[in-house]
């Protein structure tokens, strides 16, 4: 039950970084592939349907952590307390800067908007980024499971460490990288004219950065932690993982050249749910390394409720799940091709 | 003040307070908007179908900054509530998962659809968005309910041996009688925002001699469904809300009314202040045996006064809880009294001619938000000491690990973030409301 809870949270993860990340994307290219407002409201129409569901999913994620590991919740929420609420600030403000942009039709307005939609959307993917880091990296956790440490301290990965070190702002940039790739995709995939030209462009050598800086945490990652490949003998998760992750790329490049951008869109999907899969498959069951002992790490096994609140939860996710996913199956379906920005200037 | 306990409630207070501003609202809408759809449906005619389409406006800005507005919330639990999450984590996780699950979803994914769609999608598909929009919210409003009423009322539960609570029976958690009161009279309240809303629209564009037609609508609606609302909010809801106080949170009720001594024949305060150092209630206005029938049905019946209870087990705020609760009565009262004139007014056919009744009904749109508040205060306030009522307290529950130089920090910058969402959403919403009710299409803007 508890692993079976550790991988459900890890899927919802996964959804969540595959859904929201293409909006992101297309957040943190909307200056670059969108210059006149109605390429701009074209960026926000692609995604304007989608983006409230897959910020849910970062919602309904962390719910399913809170039923089955609410120590991890509540031991990592506190200790990255500053951090958390810049994303909780940064997910306010970027949700504002969609559903107000098009209320008014002023230059100014936009423009400000625009400016705090980029901002929000490049600001965002750092921070989880780096969240990631410090999931990897571990942090100082004490025999009662907590801890509390600053934004920065040193920038170096030794106690006393702060959230942003060299290596966690090396996460940060790797999957700022990788988001903003990922959208491009989804633009070139779902928009025509100009800003899909200006997405197809952006695409390859973005994809390119992408692999090199996957290639460089990857060296960075055994450095800081190289417990993490020692698990991958034994973790066949991690192997199909992999897989997906190299199989993804190579989707991404042959997709890009063949022009066939869903498939290439998929790939990407695949590169981000396999780097996701892989590294909780080596992780597993730790949930919240602790860099001080071992023995105090928050684990599936020692951070999960009673099995009778597993089982309850179980059923009933079961049946959810289903569900959200048929929701989008239906989003999709009703806003099917490619996007155009309402000429009457309905719409985002 | 430095008081680490203070400042994580004071974050959460006002976040949650501020926030519950925009559901309340939008939560109602969603019922006028599925009322104003089966309308054009079986009246026809487009001028409910464009009273639809004025309010899916007003909600689509009042839900946009109620969902940024909730995030916090939701991130609340572990950052600054996290000995509290760790230990009731197994029982309350449950419905926080739920709510994701089962109506996060559906709100989201239909809210596009319900504010661009029409055009695009056709009407049945709008109708059904507009169904999924209230489904969905009172679908979550249970969700929260369930979750707030197993800290008022823990049922459903079983201590483990570390001492965290654990889910015993999904079932009594789910079906708290706590929470099905509770949610009744939380969700009515809502509806009672939202009916005042519609009137003051609807009065404001009366008195303006604009959009006539629509004015009427609003005012014929907002006072039938304002009406029945505000009687069901205080009876049977309040009134059984009431009743549970008395039986589980007595200390609470005590409190409320400012009551020091035990005693048969317990009179209700209407006016009057609590002195609490030297225990007692200063000018009082009072009728008694109400607060006795109120408490249990029987004018003679004894209610216990404080002194019954030991200091530590007291609301640490006794003045500000007995405020908040004489605000949620007196302006519920009010409220029946208002609508149930302007209920005259309108059967009488007279009630677009009362222009003085108009600017009653424009005026008085903010004091249901305020009666809201004050509920939910006296809800919240009445529950201490305890974070879950009898087994832990709310000192034992915060983050013990952040310190208050964060939670000063945090809690500023919510000062300042929601200062300036509160100015953009009223400057929106006043530019719909100048807009105004017109058929689609005719304004370049929308």
């Amino acid at each position: 039950m508890e692993m079976l809870w550790f991988w459900l949270v890890s899927v919802m993860i996964a959804i969540y970084a595959v859904m929201d990340g293409f909006d992101f994307g297309a957040g943190i290219l909307h200056h670059l592939v969108a210059r006149t407002d109605t390429e701009r409201r074209e960026v926000l129409g692609a995604i304007g349907p989608y983006w409230d569901g897959n910020e849910v999913w970062l919602l309904a994620g962390g719910g399913s952590l809170f039923l089955a590991f609410p120590k991890v919740l509540a031991s990592g929420f506190s200790g990255f307390y500053l951090a958390m609420f810049m994303v909780v600030w940064t997910l306010i403000l970027r949700g504002i800067a969609i559903e107000f942009r098009s209320h008014v039709a002023d230059r100014m307005w936009r423009g400000f908007w625009d400016f705090v939609f980029t901002f929000a959307s490049v600001l965002l993917p750092v921070l989880l980024g780096a969240a990631l880091g410090n999931v990897v990296r571990g942090v100082p956790l004490d025999d009662s499971g907590y801890f509390n440490i600053p934004l920065f301290t040193h920038f170096g990965t030794h106690n006393p460490v702060g959230i942003l070190d060299w290596y966690t702002v090396l996460m940060g940039v790797f999957v700022l990288l990788t988001i903003a790739s990922h959208g491009a995709l989804y633009l070139a995939w779902k928009t025509e004219g100009a800003v899909h030209e200006r997405a197809r462009k952006v695409a390859l050598p973005m994809w390119v950065l992408t692999a090199v800086l996957g290639g460089l945490a990857t060296l960075a990652t055994a450095y800081v932690n190289p417990d993490i490949y020692a698990n991958l003998p034994n973790a066949p998760l991690a192997w199909i993982g992999l897989v997906l992750f190299l199989g993804g790329l190579a989707t991404v490049f042959w997709g890009q050249l063949r022009r066939r951008h869903l498939l290439a869109f998929i790939g990407s999907a695949a590169f981000i749910v396999g780097l996701l899969a892989a590294t909780a498959a080596c992780v597993f069951p730790v949930m919240l390394k602790s860099s001080l002992d071992p023995a105090w790490s928050l684990t599936a096994y020692n951070a999960a409720v009673s099995p009778h609140g597993l089982r309850a939860g179980a059923k009933w996710w079961f049946l959810g799940f289903p569900v959200a996913v048929a929701y989008f199956v239906f989003l999709f379906r009703i806003h099917r091709g490619k996007v155009k920005a309402a000429s009457d200037g309905g719409g985002y | 003040m430095s008081d680490p306990v203070f400042w994580h409630r004071l974050q959460f207070g006002f976040t949650a307070t501020y926030h519950y501003l925009f559901p309340q609202l939008t939560m109602g809408l969603a019922l006028f908007i599925v009322l104003f759809k089966l309308l054009a449906r079986r009246v026809g005619g487009e001028r409910y179908q464009d009273a639809a389409r004025f309010w899916i406006r007003i909600f689509g800005i009042s839900f946009a900054v109620g969902v940024v507005t909730g995030i916090p919330m939701e991130f609340q639990f572990g950052t600054n509530w996290a000995r509290f999450s760790q230990r009731a984590g197994g029982v309350i996780g449950q419905t926080l998962a739920m709510e994701g699950l089962f109506a996060f979803f559906l709100e989201s994914s239909f809210l596009g659809v319900l504010l661009w769609g029409e055009k695009r999608f056709g009407r049945r598909v709008h109708d059904l968005a507009a169904w999924a929009l209230f489904l969905g919210s009172w679908l979550r409003g249970y969700f929260i309910i369930v979750t707030n009423a197993f800290m008022q009322h823990p049922v459903g539960h079983r201590v483990a041996l570390d001492g965290t609570f654990q889910i015993a029976s999904l079932f009594t958690y789910l079906l708290n009688p706590w929470a099905l009161v509770e949610y009744a009279h939380n969700m009515i309240a809502a509806v009672v925002t939202a009916s005042f809303v519609v009137c003051a629209v609807g009065a404001y564009y009366g008195l303006r001699d604009v959009h006539q037609d629509q004015a009427k609508i609003f005012l014929r609606t907002g006072v039938v469904v304002g009406l029945l609302a505000s009687l069901l909010v205080a009876f049977p809801t309040g009134d059984r809300q009431g009743k549970l106080v008395a039986a589980h949170q007595p200390a609470a009720l005590a409190a409320m009314e400012g009551r020091w001594n035990s005693g048969t024949w317990a009179e209700i305060n209407f006016i009057g202040q609590p002195d609490v150092p030297n225990r007692r209630l200063d000018n009082p206005l009072r009728m008694p045996g109400i607060l006795s029938f109120i408490a249990y049905g029987a004018f003679d019946s004894n209610v216990k006064g404080l002194s019954e209870f030991p200091p530590d087990q007291w609301p640490p705020n006794i003045e500000l809880l007995y405020y908040s609760f004489h605000i949620m009565v007196g302006l519920g009262t009010i409220f029946i009294a208002l609508m149930a004139l302007a209920a005259f007014q309108l059967w009488r056919g007279a009630l677009a001619k009362s222009r003085w009744l108009l600017w009653v009904l424009l005026l008085a749109f903010p004091f249901p938000y305020i009666a809201t508040t004050a509920g939910w205060m006296t809800a919240e306030l009445g529950r201490q000491p305890w974070l879950l009522h009898g087994l832990l307290r709310t000192r034992d529950g915060t983050s013990h690990l952040v310190h208050s130089g964060e939670t000063v920090f945090t809690s500023l910058g919510f000062a300042g973030l929601f200062v300036i969402l509160g100015f953009l959403f009223v400057y929106l919403i006043m530019r719909e409301i100048a807009h105004g009710p017109v058929p689609h299409g005719t304004s370049a803007t929308h």
